[in-house]
């Protein structure tokens, strides 16, 4: 479980996430949607201690995010975060094998060296474990960085807006890896959602933040109802059922 | 707000006026030699001090001052980046470098002859900074200044390699040390021509606004952009040669002046253009004042106080927009 | 406009990226030397024994006991002085997650003439002179490590200034700790401020060799130290965010790095005085060379290409040009031009 207790964050006069307080579940999809500056990747930003609280605390399992050891952190909870570049000239292995970091410091051992493996087998990069990650398409890249979180080996798994810049089959793709994650080794993914409609197929549990507050939370069928969006969004939706799913339309 | 600051604008070239002018009195009352005024009249050495050493060197100090923020300000319009000076676009190390060539290659040559190589290589240093910055889009004003300052260190490494081996070391940094010690009667005239220049500038201040303002802008408008441009750039590297050339560069005063000026009184470059002049004036004589009372009865260099002061303001300026950035 | 020196390098790079490609490495070689890494090795290895020789041999006339112990101790002076340079200069790369800011660049070498001068402006000339030499660098030393350290911690903040204006900091930090050096000296001796400079203040024709022993002594504590935190700062090159979520104590870490990098630029300065783009231009070399992330790999080669550099450009100026006092100037004026190129490149990416 990790609990939010009324986080805060504010730059100059523009309070960006208000006095948030919630829990997020150990297992399951749980995911963040809600408008552009609506506080969800700064909240999971906190959440993962890359960038300080104003106000307010968070702890997993019992652990003090901000004051806990960060490596005793890391063995916990994870982030994949847009893709900042990143300089390094590395291999996909090799950047696998830094998610065993918190658990090794940097000497793998043969217990490492099978999460690797299994990370590299599970996204379905086995044959690509030697390109230089540069050299990745932005979908295989994606799943690259979900291997090293996987090999990481945390029960908690953020990610913000994962989707990003990947076309339908990798974003489709990559959600249905996440929910696999979830299923089969129970882990907690939390991730910030743009597209409402992969956040209603594939969530346990959406929270819809807007001006720096969370104004619904529930599984799917309670927040993409057509009244909840219309007040997350500030426009108007038509939700309908297609295969079972809930399909919110807001393209007229 | 806006009558507030029309009113500021309306004052603000009145004050700076009064405080050149209470400043230039000061100045030529101190030194190492007492002037006392009642002796002028009946006492021929000091007026000989007065009229060969004091007057010309306050002279001096106003002309360059003046000069060198003028010459900030337009390069500033010109880039369309306010981090934009002689000190940061490489035009005063290509200036020292073309003194240099001109001291190592044909030493005989006189003054002005002197200047006229060094506006050269100025005017063509700063083309090249121009043509670099041209190349790329930027997606960061800091981004200008940075290109420009290490142009303006390569420049200045060429230099130091042929300084070394022609032994004048030491007069390359004189050229980079801005100091009126050394003014007296005869041995400052020169910098009459980058006052002119100055005045010239305020004349068509309106062109360098309109190409400021972008070339489709100006050729809209009926003005020559190109001919604005060069126009701009040569007055500006005209200045630095001069400068340079007469008494040493004083850094970064062509960049912080404008700044000042511009962050109180808005960027009309007509209207701003008098006020930037007094205000370059004023703080060469402050720092020259201070140069000559705080060791005395030596002398700082001004340049040495400018560039101390000026790389200050300018890290400041730096880190206060880019908080600012951050907080966005 | 891309310098000429990018260019073949840039060649280079492509080719040895299919390389990689075609002979794929096996799961547990990350962690040995590739063969590439070692022709690289052999090379520079060899290149050193060449540059060593002709350095010690060219030009020596039969005066082998007066110009042997002489230019060995040039050699040791700009090997200290290399390493550190090299050094410092990839650790700072990693450290700000960028391969343009260099410690130098970010005037670092300006700090430590400041700090050095304003003890001796503190303290007094005549006093400093009473000072055994290596007592005054061990305290400019630690000085210019607290300072350096608490400085550029602020400056680099937690990232959040863009990359621009981070080097625009630094050159202008620079130049404004040089021109307080020059105020101070003037005040302090007005008449005589360019001969206090230059007795207090080496450079390439005037290397401090009575630094040699402690400066080496102090360059191992850097190299040391640098070897324990090479897994680390292979964490920190994946950039602050990843390291921090990977269980990286960032701050602690960055302020380890910063005394170190702090550390090594008091050794080279105090031996030869600031050199702006040595750095630069070893390491963006070395990187070219290795194409891996080790961090141990590239400072070796990085040093490697440093000490090279060094030798045979002060062998070839001494004897070819016939004096040695320029060296400075030409890194400065190669350095200076890749610098440029480097940035244009990186605003067209």
């Amino acid at each position: 479980m990790i609990t939010i207790d009324s986080l805060t964050k504010a730059y100059d006069t523009t309070t960006v996430v208000d006095h948030v307080s919630l829990q997020l579940p150990d297992a399951g999809v749980t995911s963040l949607i809600g408008p552009n500056g609506a506080g969800k990747s700064t909240l999971l930003s906190m959440v993962s201690r890359i960038l300080g609280a104003d106000a307010g605390s968070v702890s997993v399992e019992g652990l003090d995010v901000f004051h806990a050891p960060s490596k005793d952190v890391a063995k916990k909870l994870s982030i994949l975060r847009q893709d900042a570049h990143t300089t390094a000239r590395i291999t996909v292995q090799e950047l696998v094998e830094f998610g065993r970091y918190p658990h090794s410091r940097g000497r793998l051992t043969p217990e490492c060296r099978a999460a690797v493996a299994e990370a590299l087998q599970y996204c379905d990069l086995v044959e690509l474990a030697d390109r230089p990650i540069h050299q990745l398409s932005g979908g295989q890249r994606q799943r690259a960085y979900v291997a090293m979180v996987l090999a990481q080996d945390t029960r908690y798994v953020l990610l913000d807006e994962p989707l990003n810049n990947l076309d339908m089959v990798h974003a489709t793709g990559l959600m249905q890896l996440l929910r696999r994650l979830a299923d089969e080794k129970g882990k907690s993914i939390v991730l910030v959602l743009h597209d409402v409609n992969y956040a209603s197929v594939y969530s346990d549990r959406i929270i819809a933040m807007r001006h720096g507050a969370v104004v619904h939370d529930g599984p799917p069928e309670t927040v993409i109802t057509e009244h909840a969006l219309g007040e997350v969004y500030d426009m108007e939706f038509s939700v309908h059922t297609l295969n079972g799913d809930r399909i919110a339309a807001y393209f007229r | 707000m806006a009558p507030q600051r029309s009113t500021v604008a309306a004052a603000a070239p009145w004050v700076a006026a009064a405080a050149v002018l209470i400043l230039a009195i000061v100045s030529i009352f101190i030194g190492v030699a007492d002037v006392d005024f009642r002796a002028l009249w009946s006492d021929p050495e000091s007026r000989q001090i007065f009229l060969q050493s004091r007057l010309p060197r306050t002279f001096a100090i106003i002309l360059a001052g003046s000069a060198l923020a003028v010459a900030g300000l337009i390069m500033q319009h010109l880039a369309r980046n306010r981090f934009v000076a002689p000190s940061t676009a490489g035009t005063v190390d290509a200036a020292a470098l073309g003194l240099l060539a001109v001291t190592i290659l044909a030493p005989g040559t006189a003054i002005m002859g002197k200047i006229a190589i060094a506006c050269v290589f100025a005017l063509a240093g700063t083309a090249l900074f121009i043509a670099l910055i041209q190349r790329v889009q930027f997606k960061d004003v800091v981004y200008v200044p940075l290109i420009g300052i290490v142009l303006g260190g390569v420049y200045a490494a060429i230099g130091e390699f042929f300084a070394y081996r022609t032994n004048l070391t030491q007069t390359m940094s004189v050229w980079m040390n801005g100091d009126f010690s050394g003014i007296i009667q005869g041995r400052y005239e020169t910098l009459w021509l980058a006052g002119g220049v100055a005045v010239l500038a305020y004349v068509f201040a309106n062109w360098f606004t309109a190409a400021g303002m972008g070339r489709d802008f100006a050729t809209n408008i009926g003005v020559n952009f190109r001919l604005a441009m060069a126009g701009g750039l040569t007055i500006a590297a005209l200045v630095t040669a001069v400068v340079v050339t007469t008494v040493g560069a004083i850094p970064f005063l062509g960049l912080i002046v404008p700044n000042i000026v511009t962050m109180m009184l808005g960027d009309n470059l007509r209207r701003v253009l008098p006020t930037t002049a007094l205000l370059g004036a004023a703080l060469v004589l402050v720092c020259d004042i201070v140069g000559r009372v705080v060791i005395f009865p030596y002398e700082i260099a001004v340049g040495v106080i400018v560039g101390t002061l000026g790389s200050a303001v300018f890290l400041a300026m730096i880190l206060r927009r880019s908080n600012r950035y951050a907080n966005a | 406009m891309p310098t000429p020196e990018s260019k073949p390098l840039e060649l280079h790079f492509d080719e040895a990226a299919e390389t990689t490609q075609r002979t794929p490495v096996t799961a547990s070689a990350g962690r040995m030397l590739t063969r590439r890494q070692l022709l690289v090795f052999a090379g520079l290895g060899v290149l050193l024994i060449g540059a060593i020789a002709l350095f010690l041999t060219w030009d020596v006339n039969g005066h082998w006991d007066f110009a042997l112990p002489r230019r060995t101790e040039q050699i040791v002076a700009l090997t200290i002085v290399g390493i550190a340079i090299a050094a410092s200069t990839v650790v700072f790369h990693t450290l700000t997650a960028n391969r343009i800011l260099t410690p130098s660049i970010m005037g670092f070498d300006a700090l430590y003439v400041l700090v050095a001068t304003a003890l001796v402006f503190l303290l007094g000339s005549a006093t400093v002179a009473q000072i055994n030499p290596l007592v005054m660098f061990a305290l400019n030393t630690v000085l210019m490590m607290g300072a350096a350290t608490a400085l550029y911690r602020w400056i680099l903040g937690d990232g959040q200034r863009g990359l621009y204006t981070l080097i625009l900091v630094g050159v202008v930090a620079g130049t404004f700790f040089s021109s307080l050096t020059n105020f101070m000296f003037r005040t302090m001796d007005p008449n005589e401020f360019d001969s206090l400079m230059s007795t207090l203040f080496a450079s390439f024709n005037a290397i401090d060799t009575t630094l040699l022993w402690i400066g080496g002594a102090l360059l191992l504590v850097g190299v040391v130290a640098i070897f324990r935190l090479a897994p680390q700062l292979d964490v920190l090159s994946l950039g602050r965010e990843r390291a921090i979520t990977l269980g990286l104590d960032y701050h602690r870490t960055v302020t380890w790095l910063l005394l170190v990098v702090a550390l090594l630029v008091s050794v080279s300065t105090a031996l030869v005085g600031p050199i702006t783009f040595l750095g630069l231009l070893v390491a963006n070399l070395a990187y070219q060379l290795t194409r891996t992330h080790r961090h141990v790999i590239n400072l070796a080669t990085a040093a490697l290409v440093a000490v090279v550099a060094l030798i045979a450009g002060q062998a070839i100026l001494e004897h070819v040009l016939d004096h040695n006092g320029t060296l400075g100037s030409i890194i400065n004026v190669v350095g200076g031009l890749y610098f440029i190129g480097l940035l244009l490149k990186e605003a067209r990416s």
